[in-house]
């Protein structure tokens, strides 16, 4: 009886035999792919009209206007653009900054560790609404500013998990074998480390998105993210936060997106963890 | 007379241990000598703690002994610079104990036997040498491309000899290679080792806790017990007339498929324990 | 007349993915064990043997199903559906992971005492320092106070013979209780469950894929290969006239056959 050990093909047939982690991945897909090709059905979310605020849904505006008379659907659809793509690109950043310095402190060790765990330690201990306030200072806000900031608070936990599984993997002889042999220390990382400590990186990533996506609404909803005439389903739910009693729609709906794409990135990263460690079939 | 390809001389290796708060110095080797000839296989036996491995590792200069000298090809390599003693290095190869881990488990058979020819002749055709290799082995046509995974635990063994013998190395330290494999396979691979050395004229330091083996392979043994060598000789000698007692009680302790001599050696056993 | 302590007839063991095929561990494995014998259960790896302990004991894991006609332990009937308690207790390989390492020796002894004898306090002390006694370990008191790791690898499995015994078993299962161990330390153990098996006419189920060990230990053989057994018989006959060609295979390859050959 020989032992059947995981490949690529067969991680993702796992993955698919998980019918919440599937579903929870088209629904994010359907989000994503709908945010982003709506700019090509030329619907206007920037148009306002005074005559026609609040107003509920219609044909014409399907889920209705806004404070500004707004087609809220489009600025929905364009909010959700902003909010993925932000989430989605900070977390790339911090995800790559901490698969670097994980994989750099658990391969030396030494003073090197030492070094980068304690910068680790430093930024997790700084309260992120004084980053945030401070680089408003200093930056404008904006686009960018987020990705910049989100970026530098959510790399030090992929960091830590990425350094831990090096510490593992770095003992597994085959890496002690490039070592002597001579391999040059960043080739035996990147050719013998990396490969084994990938899905760590995934599942790690995934949890960062989902942070992302959750920060970058918080910041956008106090006013110190993403400024107008850009909108993200975060600063969206500050306008609507005085509409309320109007329009409830107005909270509602990107309220429910931010939890539902939140909780489907989630869905998905543990499905991605099951089918990697096989934890179906223990 | 020609130098022996290794030479041993009064070696100490201590480790420093913390254990229960307070640092304590464990003496791993203690005062080692010993030759490996060229083109022998020197058998290194010992149960846990005996120092063995720890014997390999300063060989291979994984350690660096805490006093002693160690002459590898006429050179010494305690004390020497790091250039001199990554030479020496590249004339030696290793294979491990654990088929499982000694592979990386996402590069084929073939990247993986060809990355220490790669590495050390650059100039040399690698893929060429590790295809040859794993031939050597058994191991051919498309099967080199597949990954660890598709092999059995004596097939990755197979792959990590033909890893070892493809830079054609002086040496090949060999720490337990068979003791995590079935019988039936521990057998095949043990003749491929034998097979190998005489074709290539390698030169072995065969480090096992398994008797058994050792006898099928080597020519001489030498037996280590707590940090030292106990005994030493050729393998017949040390098999047939063993002098040191430990020596003696590591035979008893050998269980051969023979029930008649399985069961008096239990007996004897037994009666030394109650003091019969 | 025979009075087998032990009695599996018709024992099949299969592995149920939640959505694959079934995998067949074990098929129609029959096993006797005639009371106050040594069995040894002989295979490499992939075979079976270790399923066929955990599915007497009940261990099995989770998507394991376990189906057979016939298991009689000592009188007890296993197949129905609330048995009782068999006098069976198991000895497992390794004896670091097998003991909690947080809990001394003595915790986990007097645990034994408490859930398998009427004993408490003073009496259950005795028991405990008397079952160290037995299994060999000169300082009793000083192991009960010691943790796990603070022991060699052979008071661990002394220690851990102790525990069995506690449980006042008629049969010893052991699975590969001396592969961890070094050479000279697993004939010191395996001579003391020769010593206890006769002093207490102990029937003793162990399973090994070593020779030697059956060769040294056992009265009985099952020989198993890919979940079902070939061969059975007395450790003499087996041996030396072995009847399956996989189990002159597996004598064959035993280290020193060679020379056993030439000399019979």
């Amino acid at each position: 009886m020989t032992t059947v050990r995981s490949t690529d093909a067969t991680v993702w047939r796992r993955f698919l035999q998980r019918r919440g982690s599937v579903a929870a991945l088209i629904i994010l897909l359907v989000i994503a792919v709908v945010c982003v090709v709506s700019p090509l059905f030329g619907l206007d979310g920037t148009t306002s009209d005074m005559s026609d605020r609040w107003a509920a849904p219609s044909p014409a505006h399907l889920l209705g206007t806004d404070n500004l008379g707004r087609d809220y659907f489009a600025r929905v659809l364009s909010g959700g653009g902003i909010s993925l793509f932000v989430g989605f690109s900070s977390a790339l950043a911090a995800t790559l900054i901490g698969m670097i310095a994980g994989l750099t402190a658990g391969y030396f060790g030494g003073i090197v560790d030492d070094l980068l765990m304690r910068l680790v330690d430093l930024l997790s201990a700084i309260p992120w609404m004084l980053l945030v306030i401070v680089a408003s200072v200093f930056f404008r806000p904006g686009l960018w500013t987020m990705v910049l900031i989100i970026g530098t608070l959510s790399w030090m936990t992929t960091a830590r998990l990425v350094r831990a599984e090096t510490l593992s993997v770095r003992e597994r002889t085959f890496v002690g074998y490039a070592a002597f042999i001579g391999v040059r220390s960043p080739r035996v990382i990147l050719r013998h480390v990396l490969p084994a400590v990938v899905p760590t990186i995934i599942v790690a990533a995934t949890a960062t998105i989902s942070g992302a996506i959750l920060t970058e609404s918080a910041l956008s909803f106090l006013g110190l993210g993403i400024q107008a005439p850009l909108a993200s389903w975060g600063s969206l739910l500050t306008t609507a936060q005085g509409s309320l009693q109007k329009a409830p729609l107005l909270a509602v709906v990107p309220g429910l997106l931010i939890a539902t794409t939140v909780f489907c990135v989630n869905v998905v990263g543990n499905g991605i963890r099951a089918a990697v460690t096989r934890e179906d079939e223990r | 007379m020609t130098e022996p390809l290794v030479r041993v001389s009064s070696v100490v290796k201590d480790f420093a241990i913390r254990e229960r708060g307070r640092k304590r110095t464990v003496r791993a080797v203690d005062d080692v000598s010993l030759d490996i000839r060229r083109g022998e296989t020197l058998a290194l036996v010992g149960e846990s703690g005996s120092g063995k491995s720890t014997l390999g590792r300063l060989i291979l200069q994984l350690e660096s002994p805490t006093s002693g000298s160690i002459r590898f090809d006429g050179q010494e390599l305690v004390g020497a610079g790091r250039a001199a003693r990554r030479a020496a290095q590249r004339s030696m190869q290793v294979i491990f104990q654990d088929p499982y881990s000694s592979l990386n488990p996402v590069r084929s058979a073939l990247l993986q036997v060809a990355e220490p020819v790669s590495v050390l002749s650059p100039e040399k055709d690698a893929h060429a040498i590790a295809t040859a290799a794993l031939a050597q082995v058994g191991i051919t046509g498309d099967a080199v491309h597949r990954l660890p995974r598709s092999f059995s635990g004596g097939q990755r063994q197979r792959i990590a000899i033909a890893r070892a013998i493809a830079v054609a190395p002086a040496l090949i330290v060999a720490d337990e290679p068979v003791s995590a494999l079935d019988v039936q396979v521990q057998a095949q691979v043990t003749a491929l080792l034998r097979d190998l050395q005489r074709e290539l004229g390698l030169t072995y330091l065969f480090i096992s806790h398994d008797l058994a083996v050792v006898r099928e392979i080597a020519t001489r043994v030498a037996v280590m017990y707590r940090g030292q060598v106990v005994e030493e000789g050729p393998t017949a000698e040390i098999f047939d007339h063993p002098q040191h007692p430990y020596t003696r009680k590591l035979l008893d302790a050998v269980l051969v498929a023979d029930p008649a001599i399985a069961r008096a050696r239990l007996r004897q056993i037994s009666d030394a324990a109650t003091g019969t | 007349m025979t009075d087998p302590i032990l009695q599996i007839r018709g024992l099949n063991v299969d592995i149920v993915p939640p959505r694959a095929d079934r995998i067949p561990i074990l098929h129609d494995v029959d096993l006797t064990i005639e009371r106050g014998t040594v069995m040894g259960v002989v295979g490499e790896s992939g075979s079976g043997k270790t399923m066929l302990l955990r599915a007497l004991m009940s261990i099995l894991p989770q998507r394991a199903e376990r189906r057979w006609d016939t298991c009689l332990v000592d009188g007890v009937d296993l197949t129905a559906p609330k048995p009782a308690r068999p006098a069976m207790a198991m000895v497992f390989q390794d004896p670091l992971t097998s003991f909690n390492p947080l809990r001394r020796i003595g915790g986990h002894l007097r645990e034994v005492v408490r859930r398998f004898t009427a004993l408490r306090g003073a009496e259950a002390e005795q028991a405990c320092i008397a079952a160290l006694t037995d299994v060999g370990i000169p300082d009793p008191a000083r192991v009960m106070r010691s943790y796990p790791h603070e022991l060699s690898g052979g008071m661990r499995q002394r220690a851990m013979i102790a525990m069995a015994l506690l449980a006042e078993p008629e049969l010893l299962v052991a699975d590969e209780p001396t592969t961890a161990l070094d050479a000279t330390v697993q004939a010191q153990i395996l001579a003391l469950i020769n010593r206890l098996q006769a002093q207490r006419n102990l029937s003793v189920l162990i399973v090994t894929h070593d020779l030697g060990v059956v060769a040294a230990l056992c009265d009985q053989v099952t020989v198993m290969k890919d979940g079902a057994v070939v061969e059975t018989g007395a450790v003499d006959e087996v041996f030396s006239a072995p009847k399956h060609p996989y189990t002159r295979s597996l004598l064959a390859a035993s280290p020193g056959a060679a020379t056993r050959e030439a000399a019979s």
